[in-house]
């Protein structure tokens, strides 16, 4: 939740992303939905990556998992290093896709939006995560069931070891997510990557599985990827936090600095938008900020990506791509006009 | 005080049979006056949606009475409901799945405006450019079909269709929470410059406390079909007296991340509506649940000013709220 209570921020982050670019291979050309990606996430800690749909947030995710769709998604640039159990750094975009299996489950586990589907329905929950069990720790039958078990009372669900014979249809939404969270933390992962584990949930039962992600990433020290669109749930939950628009990271700073002195256009007016930051109009009304137009989803512009939504926009934003200009430690935003928006 | 546009009493409505009864709606009661926004908030199954279809009568209730302008409607034939159903649009959820895909958006327009015999022959291309204008859409739109249209624009063409009858209330079914951020603020602005131009009433179905503050005038908390706190927007949302409403702030998160963090979170999950708990729907997650809740149903407090809430509770759940504010 708060910096202070996580583990210190130093070291070598469990994932480091760097200049990452996606390409789709399309009928009418090569697509880039994501580009100049670059990311840190450090052990104990929760990144998130924010942005409206579109923005390439979960392109961004599956290109870390190597669960782009092939052969038409590859990553084209960039190198995504991953700092596993043994210590020994490896650049994920350099993996062959064969080998990925050996990262994922075991050491990078991946939590999604719909429990629902995510889950297999013709097996008992228990049996889903000792499959995985036995498959990536080498556990035998009788054990790895003894660890399905523990893993969904560690998950806090009421009764564990009767409800691990249930199947996914006999239980609640937030009991799934519940159970998705065992799945993946089932083989002690050191980079959990949560895509809006929450949308799909209603508010108290969205507070319980943000209270148990939050419990668990300090307990077993693992990093934390966490996708959403929601910024009152970064507020809540991130340590640090990088904003996509249209495909391009646009700021990235640690979670206060983003809320109290952000520096892209587009963060601030993001944070205006939300109906908690309305105004009182001078006819008694509340108002809130809204962005003119809709998020680009052709990227033919050759300057700034927001440049057509943006109320600071000039000649020189739509002459070229604007760079990251760092603005302090850890904080960097895609604007030329930076200083001015203090 | 003025006679209620909507007024709506002891309302239930059940789905199926027993043993496998529903209990969607149970003994609900409110008012929607003239020109007043009312919020109908609370999570999945408290019965919210399903109020919204009981007034338009696009359901039928198993109990209890709804007038409009003073006239009974809760058991009227679909006959006699047509001419009022011009008085009260819907606007939905989810914008890709209520315009028809094989339709032109002046079709689409059209259709609701022929329902009811309006604007016929010259009079229909006028007012349909006009429509769009008002929603923040061009003209030329009217040849479009809905694919060629954003989430935001294709809420802008429903809002259309809805005014197109010029209708008295709008029941808007959580009309921007399928949207992004930035275009649900477009669409929360427009529904609030066309409140104010026309006059409206709106009925505002949503799950998301912040939005209900910001759109309403008067709230309603549902949980498992009942009501269990009413009042003006801001009295409710700064000074929630149901142990439920306070519980539904405490867990929306807010977007600050120096906002004090008072956790007390609910456990469990929502009880099936297919067995609500007895007494107090709510008791089975309550932190203040005590065995007189599993007696009766708490019978509704007046905190004045027409803030009402359900809770036996009620100093206990004060007090809970104010030691909220002193740990913050």
């Amino acid at each position: 939740m708060s910096p202070e209570t996580g583990a210190p921020a130093n070291g070598t982050p469990v994932l480091a992303i760097r200049g990452l670019e996606v390409t789709f291979r399309t009928e009418t050309g090569d697509v880039t939905p994501v580009t100049g990606v670059d990311l840190d996430v450090f052990a104990g800690r929760v990144s998130a990556l924010v942005g409206e749909s579109g923005s390439g947030k979960s392109v961004t995710s599956l290109a870390v998992m190597g669960l782009l769709p092939r052969p038409s998604g590859r990553i084209s640039a960039g190198s995504v290093n991953y700092t596993g159990k043994s210590g020994a750094t490896t650049d994920l975009a350099a993996v062959p896709p064969g080998q990925m299996r050996g990262y994922r489950g075991s050491e990078i586990a991946m939590i999604f939006q719909e429990p629902m589907t995510s889950l297999n329905p013709v097996l008992s929950i228990g049996e889903q995560i000792a499959e995985q069990v036995r498959l990536h720790m080498k556990l035998d039958g009788a054990a790895a069931w003894r660890r399905a078990e523990e893993m969904l009372g560690l998950v806090e669900i009421p009764d564990a070891k009767r409800r691990a014979t249930d199947y996914p249809h006999q239980m609640s939404g937030g009991m799934r997510q519940r159970v998705m969270i065992a799945l993946a933390m089932s083989c002690n992962p050191r980079l959990l990557i949560a895509d809006e584990p929450t949308t799909a949930l209603d508010v108290t039962i969205q507070a319980q599985i943000l209270a148990l992600i939050d419990k668990l990433r300090k307990e077993h020290g693992m990093g934390v990827l966490f996708i959403t669109h929601n910024l009152g749930v970064v507020a809540e939950v991130a340590d640090t936090v990088t904003v996509m628009y249209a495909g391009e990271m646009v700021e990235s700073a640690d979670v206060r600095t983003l809320f109290r002195n952000p520096r892209h256009p587009y963060t601030q007016a993001l944070i205006d938008c939300l109906p908690a930051r309305a105004r009182k109009g001078s006819d008694g009304i509340r108002v809130v900020r809204s962005i003119p137009g809709s998020v680009a989803t052709a990227f033919t512009a050759t300057g700034c990506r927001f440049a057509p939504r943006c109320d600071y926009q000039d000649a020189a934003c739509h002459a070229a791509p604007p760079p990251l200009a760092t603005i302090g430690q850890d904080h960097a935003s895609r604007c030329l006009k930076w200083e001015a928006l203090a | 005080m003025t006679e209620p546009l909507v007024s709506v009493r002891k309302l239930c409505k059940r789905f199926g049979v027993a043993p496998a009864l529903v209990h969607a709606v149970e003994d609900v009661s409110f008012d929607i006056r003239p020109g007043e926004v009312l919020g109908l908030v609370g999570e999945s199954g408290s019965g919210k949606s399903t109020i919204g279809r009981l007034i338009l009568r696009s359901l039928d209730p198993s109990e209890g009475e709804i007038s409009f302008e003073g006239k009974e409607i809760a058991r009227i034939s679909q006959r006699e409901m047509r001419p009022l159903r011009r008085r009260m649009q819907m606007v939905f959820q989810d914008p890709y799945a209520s315009l028809n895909p094989r339709l032109r958006v002046r079709d689409i327009i059209g259709e609701a405006l022929d329902a009811h015999g309006l604007s016929q022959g010259k009079a229909r291309s006028p007012r349909i450019a006009e429509l769009l204008e008002t929603v923040g859409l061009q003209a030329e739109h009217a040849s479009r079909y809905p694919h060629e249209f954003s989430g935001g624009q294709r809420q802008r063409i429903g809002v259309a269709r809805a005014l197109a009858v010029e209708p008295d209330l709008i029941i808007a079914d959580e009309p921007v929470s399928a949207l992004d951020v930035s275009v649900q603020a477009q669409v929360l602005n427009l529904l609030q410059d066309l409140r104010r131009r026309f006059g409206l009433s709106m009925l505002f179905i949503s799950h998301d406390l912040d939005v209900v503050e910001l759109m309403c005038d008067r709230i309603v908390v549902l949980y498992l079909g009942r009501v269990m706190e009413i009042g003006p927007a801001e009295e409710v949302c700064r000074n929630p007296r149901h142990p439920y409403t306070q519980a539904l702030l405490a867990a929306s998160p807010r977007p600050d991340p120096d906002a004090p963090r008072v956790r007390r979170l609910l456990t469990g999950d929502i009880p099936s509506p297919l067995s609500p708990p007895s007494g107090c729907v709510f008791r089975t997650r309550c932190p203040l649940a005590t065995e007189a809740c599993a007696v009766t149903v708490p019978p509704p407090v007046d905190a004045g000013d027409g803030h009402v809430f359900a809770c036996i509770h009620a100093d206990a759940a004060g007090r809970m709220a104010e030691s909220k504010m002193v740990s913050a």
